[in-house]
């Protein structure tokens, strides 16, 4: 049924229908909406049976998560940014014990300094705790990733984390066509878990593993992830045959065929990209776009395929690795590997900063002529940079240079009205 | 139910035979069904009070519970002794995740049970005190509050013994760790600072809190069975004995865990609902020196340099313990022996 909805509320009425038993909160923005609309539901007994439960930090909410899932409930809980690191010790955990736990991560920047607003910086910081990552480009397909995520989580043993970018999908309001019970249930059968915690048959689970026996553990983790690349695009077929929709699987691409410059990114920018890429289209320009959803396992076959026609690729990402380069395109470039490719790594949107069509399309216009770098930082205020370089020089107490460049940046009424005060 | 007081002892010490009791009071480790959760082959040292006492508590747990029972492990020395993998030395469902988590997972899966309607299976948390009073502090806390159906036991032996002997918020002051040397004009832990935790579970009002030792396994036994038959959040602190972090004889594990309640050292009580129900009294009691000498984390004040000042402070913590609990009345100093346990011995 099409419903005129927020992002987090299509979300939570979705994670519903595929009936957790055990739900796990702590507040954070922007992922609070989510987990109060669960939270209602639950209350009021429309979600039941489920046990939702309000704990004092984002570590006991993964934890909570880990013991719900390893006594055989299914689970679900949510996090962003500063929430997801301050947990990211037990996320590791749940991967390693096997626990399909489904985690919704409303994307935020990670501070210093504290920032609320989107980026991919905590997905990023969790790229390697061996859960699937699945992006979202859309608030319809954010809904529909979850009852994919429970299925394939629990076909595989493997978390999964669902990303939608904060604020930009999950306080936008737009027309989500929300499932059916019947047609969820059809979809996502019962858990049934691979290993329980039960007396009738009692298991040790998280025992001490050395040197002995490590590796084989962790190789068969990558061999999960392996098999979740096989079973994605089979997962998003059924869904696509139960919803008419194309949501999910390894990577979307859009007007590729023939393209030259293919624009690699993840998540909602993906939309701004299509409409940059149309008018240069329109325009001539033989430019294409690569989704990426499915950022863990990464897609390499299915990205190199992808950009088999590009003599140009640049990826927009909303991470980077500091003092490195794009995290997304480190792997962009091991799946193009051994081409003679030009890749470009464009860091847009840290911390909320909007990434609009015409900052893009003027990025897009030095690629295509050529005069691109390996590494761009997109709308940089180049000007505050060196202010505060230069100051950092010539003196030693030069104070906290968050504070200094947002003095920088600040409207000359407010720096007026600082000094007055 | 009021609990028949216990007058039967054998003569010339403490200890209650099991021949002298009926059979429903009879210490569980008597019964040849007993489940033996933590089974022989395990890797702890010699004379470990850990081992002893997580023996003892989960089989009573799971007598009590009528083997329904799940657990949940924090890392630590009882953790590692315990599951060298592939070995396993549980015989009742375990499961470890972190050193921080154990009061959190075992949340979850009080709520799993809960919403699967398996409330006849219990659940049972457990670290030592470092995955306790430190790292696992918070997710304590937030179980304690929350008032969720877990009895949580923390086997204390007063530090980080399983990564090398080093100073936790229960390592008691003057006590020498790796980290709190014994060296400088304060030597070991400091005085003044650490947690006393099951003071703080009492003041979240959970339904139980009672500490024991591993000297009076009987008691210990009869407390988590009381645990078992409440719902909520529980907790009981038991003192452990460490032989290596310590530096006591691996034979001494009960001796020295009595002198540390005989002394005062460490109450050894029961409270409902945040108020103390009852007290085990001193009933030989006995110089804090005698608890110390006993251990080589405490040589430092009887050696060459002999630091007898801080011995007095510590006799000091033994004495505020006793009037604060009430660890001494008029029968202490008695051995009550019924003429017919004389009988009986006979």
């Amino acid at each position: 049924m099409l419903r005129q909805i927020e992002g987090s509320r299509a979300v939570a009425e979705t994670v519903a229908l595929c009936r957790p038993e055990v739900v796990c909160a702590y507040p954070i923005s922007p992922q609070t909406h989510i987990i109060e609309a669960v939270g209602v539901m639950v209350k009021s007994g429309r979600l039941s049976p489920c046990e939702y439960i309000n704990v004092e930090s984002e570590f006991a909410a993964m934890s909570v998560s880990i013991g719900a899932s390893a006594a055989g409930a299914r689970a679900y809980t949510a996090t962003a940014s500063q929430g997801l690191l301050f947990m990211l010790e037990a996320v590791y955990n749940a991967s390693g014990l096997g626990l399909p736990i489904v985690m919704t991560l409303a994307n935020r920047a990670i501070g210093a300094p504290i920032n609320i607003w989107n980026d991919h910086g905590d997905a990023m910081a969790a790229r390697d705790a061996g859960w699937i990552q699945l992006f979202a480009e859309t608030n319809q397909e954010a809904a529909d990733l979850h009852v994919q995520a429970f299925r394939l989580a629990e076909e595989l043993s493997v978390p999964v984390m669902v990303c939608m970018d904060g604020f930009i999908l999950t306080h936008a309001v737009e027309g989500v066509d929300l499932m059916t019970q019947e047609e969820v249930d059809s979809f996502l059968p019962p858990y049934e878990p691979r290993q329980v915690l039960d007396p009738d048959d009692p298991v040790s689970i998280g025992a001490m593993v050395g040197p002995e026996a490590f590796e084989e553990v962790r190789y068969l983790a990558h061999l999960r992830q392996l098999d979740a690349l096989a079973l994605i695009p089979t997962i998003a077929e059924s869904f696509a045959t139960l919803t008419g929709r194309d949501s999910g699987g390894l990577v979307h691409p859009y007007r590729t065929d023939d393209a030259e410059v293919i624009v690699v990114a993840l998540g909602s920018v993906l939309g701004t990209i299509k409409d940059a890429v149309d008018a240069r289209r329109a325009r001539g320009e033989r430019i294409g776009v690569l989704g990426i959803t499915t950022f863990r396992p990464f897609p390499r076959d299915g990205v190199r395929d992808a950009l088999a026609g590009a003599s140009r690729v640049v990826v927009v990402e909303k991470a980077f690795s500091v003092g490195g380069e794009g995290v997304v395109l480190t792997d962009v470039a091991m799946a193009v590997g051994g081409r003679d490719v030009t890749l470009h790594s464009v860091i847009a949107g840290l911390g909320g900063r909007p990434i609009t069509q015409r900052a893009l399309e003027s990025v897009l216009e030095r690629a295509s002529r050529g005069d691109l770098e390996r590494l761009t930082f997109l709308d940089l205020d180049e000007a505050a940079v060196s202010r505060e370089r230069s100051r950092i020089a010539a003196a030693r107490r030069t104070g906290p240079s968050a504070e200094n460049v947002l003095y920088d940046r600040a409207t000359q009424g407010s720096r007026v009205a600082q000094e007055q005060s | 139910m009021t609990k028949r007081p216990v007058r039967f002892y054998q003569v010339g010490s403490f200890a209650v035979g099991n021949r002298l009791l009926t059979d429903d009071q009879r210490t569980v480790q008597s019964d040849p069904n007993r489940t033996n959760s933590i089974d022989s082959g395990h890797r702890a040292c010699q004379g470990c009070g850990e081992a002893l006492g997580a023996r003892y508590a989960l089989d009573a747990a799971m007598r009590a519970a009528a083997g329904r029972v799940v657990t949940v492990n924090a890392t630590g020395c009882l953790e590692v002794f315990s599951t060298p993998y592939p070995e396993t030395s549980w015989r009742v469902p375990w499961l470890h995740s972190l050193f921080g988590n154990a009061p959190a997972v075992a949340t979850g899966v009080a709520a799993a049970l809960r919403v699967k309607g398996r409330e006849d299976v219990r659940v049972v948390g457990q670290a030592g005190d470092g995955g306790t009073v430190d790292i696992g502090f918070g997710t304590l806390s937030g179980m304690f509050e929350r008032n969720d159906d877990v009895l949580f036991i923390c086997y204390d032996n007063e530090g980080y013994m399983n990564t090398g002997v080093q100073r936790s918020a229960a390592t008691p002051p003057a006590a020498r760790t790796a980290t709190t040397d014994a060296v400088g004009p304060e030597p070991g832990n400091v005085f003044g600072q650490g947690k006393d935790l099951p003071r703080i579970a009492m003041a979240h009002d959970i339904a139980y809190v009672a500490t024991a030792t591993v000297a009076d396994l009987h008691d210990l036994e009869h407390k988590v069975e009381h645990a078992m038959t409440l719902r909520g959040a529980r907790y009981i602190h038991i003192l452990v004995p460490c032989p290596l972090g310590w530096g006591s004889a691996s034979s001494d594990t009960i001796k020295v865990a009595r002198l540390a309640k005989e002394s005062g050292l460490f109450p050894v009580f029961e409270a409902e609902n945040g108020r103390v129900t009852s007290v085990s009294p001193i009933r030989r009691r006995t110089p804090v020196e005698e608890y110390l000498r006993l251990q080589r984390r405490y040589a430092h004040l009887f050696g060459a340099h002999p630091r007898p000042d801080i011995v007095t402070r510590l006799q000091e913590i033994a004495d505020e313990n006793i009037a604060r609990y009430g660890l001494v009345n008029d029968e202490t100093e008695e051995i009550p022996v019924l003429e017919e346990a004389k009988e009986m011995v006979h």
